[in-house]
């Protein structure tokens, strides 16, 4: 699924959170974005899914401005994983992972046995079909986070959006779960902190004070000049022996 | 605390519990018309119901038969479609707003449309043409609004929004006690005020036309949009994400809201507490999906009510205690259960 943000903008009172941002994804590619704290990337995210009132600027699914799509037609393509995800009510897992297929289920189309093959898969891929009857509330951090990537595969959308995934998961989860979303069949737009996690990415774009000042192919996009500027770190590209894999050491400027 | 949820009662186990949950519901008016100063039997009952309906012609004392069909029939009858209202109410703001203590009695929708029945009463607002119950929802949407701003303007969350109804419910209510005060005579002061604390009485056939017809309509919205209410678990963000047209469906939820508590309201005054503690009661039997929640909400409020009416008349013999103060009897002790199993997720 082609994606595409023309001078896309948005401001809350006088405070502009993303300014003019322009750039395409291309079907099948995955998509980092990065930036400090604050930088507008959750923002730029629920722009992109048409979340937000009042933008300024378009975005363009398929060639449609996403504004003459319906909110069900928006969810069949797009879905989208943020980073808080809170309920009182007493849910299970399944029913959790169950609600992906809203967008797909009607009063007179109800849930049937292909959406429960659909949501069993979408428990499996995340590794939590042996927790479908927990409640959302006993879960861990990491296990909702999950769980809510799990909704998202249920929406079976022809584009993921994820906001910071490998939060609160530990290495193993973190890891997994990079790899399930590189070899899903979709095009993903992934907000990531980590920027080894984020050099796995096809292309990289990067956030500052909510514009995107760069965006390519990850190695180019993160050379040490912009580093030490956007993300105030020094920045030492190492080698790792094994695999010839470039990986990152930080530190802060005058250590 | 069990660490696994209420198990997915299969689909033929749900057809069963609401059949099982509709048997009861007739149980309970059957109880509702027998029951009262003079017990009928349930012969003379069947003898009534079967003149009226089939013309059985069957010999029925008149005083009797007029008992059962032009008194207690209707009065349990609307009993029933206001507990089902009340209760679907609050299921719905329960699931829009987000918020366990959401129901129409808590966020001043209740005293909204009781201010607006009382203004058409005493002060002939609407010159005749508006009526007590379309003054009333006028008055529920009219104060609905109000705390929608209200929580709106200082923030939007969903503590603010319960914030914003006490000060609505207290506003509204003292604009009806004041319009009571300032304008009615020390007669209509007296029925008013008996009316507000809910009052069956002087239910007759036409209120059974005017309730039963707005539940039936109210219940077939919440059910259509069972789907959608389930969506709104993580918020009003996460519902659009899901495909929800979330401003569609708020219109249309809490249109359907206001319709019924004014309803209600203009019928037999303001019953406070079955809003609140049906739908949480149910939570536990059926879980929190909506599907469930709506049909079996909609089935125990009227249980319920009919029941609360039913002790309304039997508590102190040769008086009726207003229902709204049976229905505060049961169902504060619930609130606090509700209060107290949620501890800090409210």
């Amino acid at each position: 699924m082609k994606l595409e943000a023309r001078s896309l903008g948005w401001a809350t009172g006088a405070r502009r959170i993303v300014q003019d941002v322009s750039f395409e994804v291309t079907p099948g590619e995955t998509f980092g974005l990065i930036g400090p704290n604050g930088s507008g990337k959750s923002t730029l995210l629920r722009l992109l899914a048409g979340l937000l009132a009042r933008p300024s600027g378009a975005v363009m699914l398929d060639g449609h401005p996403l504004t003459s799509l319906s909110r069900r037609d928006i969810a069949q393509n797009i879905a989208v994983v943020e980073q808080i995800a809170e309920t009182s009510e007493a849910l299970s897992v399944r029913d959790v992972v169950e609600l992906g297929r809203t967008p797909w289920l009607s009063a007179l189309r109800p849930f049937g046995p292909q959406d429960r093959i659909i949501v069993d898969e979408a428990l499996e891929a995340v590794g939590m079909a042996h927790m479908t009857q927990h409640r959302w509330a006993t879960l861990s951090g990491g296990e909702r986070q999950r769980v809510q990537i799990a909704r998202a595969l249920a929406q079976r959308p022809r584009l993921l959006m994820l906001d910071e995934p490998t939060n609160h998961l530990d290495i193993h989860h973190q890891l997994s779960l990079l790899r399930l979303v590189g070899n899903l069949p979709v095009t993903v737009i992934i907000a990531l902190h980590d920027l080894n996690q984020a050099m796995g990415c096809d292309r990289l774009a990067v956030m500052d004070e909510g514009r995107m000042v760069a965006c390519g192919p990850p190695s180019e996009v993160l050379d040490a000049a912009r580093l030490a500027s956007i993300f105030r770190v020094k920045a030492t590209r190492l080698r790792d022996p094994a695999d010839d894999a470039t990986i990152f050491r930080f530190q802060c400027p005058g250590e | 605390m069990t660490y696994v949820a209420a198990t997915g009662v299969s689909r033929r186990a749900h057809g069963l519990w609401i059949a099982q949950g509709a048997a009861l519901l007739i149980l309970v008016i059957l109880a509702g018309v027998i029951v009262g100063e003079t017990p009928l039997p349930l012969s003379t009952v069947a003898a009534t119901f079967a003149n009226h309906l089939w013309n059985a012609g069957l010999s029925v004392d008149p005083i009797d038969a007029g008992i059962i069909w032009s008194y207690r029939l209707p009065r349990t009858l609307v009993a029933a479609a206001c507990g089902a209202g009340l209760a679907l109410s609050g299921v719905v703001l329960q699931a829009l707003v987000r918020n366990a203590l959401a129901d129409p009695y808590l966020l001043g929708v209740s005293a909204g449309a009781g201010a607006g029945a009382v203004a058409v009463t005493i002060l002939g607002v609407g010159g005749g043409l508006l009526g007590i119950s379309g003054g009333a929802f006028i008055g529920a949407a009219l104060a609905f609004a109000v705390v929608a701003m209200l929580a709106r303007a200082a923030g939007g969350g969903s503590a603010q929004l319960v914030l914003a109804g006490i000060a609505g419910s207290q506003l509204f209510n003292a604009l009806t006690s004041f319009l009571i005060a300032k304008s009615a005579n020390a007669e209509q002061a007296r029925g008013l005020m008996f009316w507000l604390l809910g009052n069956l009485s002087g239910v007759r056939w036409p209120d059974v036309v005017l309730a039963a017809p707005v539940t039936a309509i109210g219940f077939l919205i919440c059910l259509w949009f069972a789907r959608a209410m389930d969506a709104f678990s993580f918020g009003v963000s996460s519902a659009a994400s899901l495909g929800i047209a979330v401003r569609q469906v708020q219109v249309m939820l809490i249109g359907a809201v206001t319709l019924m508590t004014a309803t209600m309201v203009s019928l037999v005054g303001s019953i406070g507490f079955v809003g609140l503690v049906i739908p949480h009661a149910m939570r536990f039997v059926v879980g929190p999906r909506h599907a469930r929640l709506v049909p079996a909400s909609a089935l125990a409020g009227a249980v319920f009510l009919i029941l609360a009416d039913i002790a309304s008349r039997m508590l102190i013999p040769g008086q009726v205690v207003p229902i709204g103060v049976v229905t505060a009897l049961v169902g504060a002790p619930g609130f606090a259960m509700i209060l107290v199993r949620n501890r800090r997720r409210i």
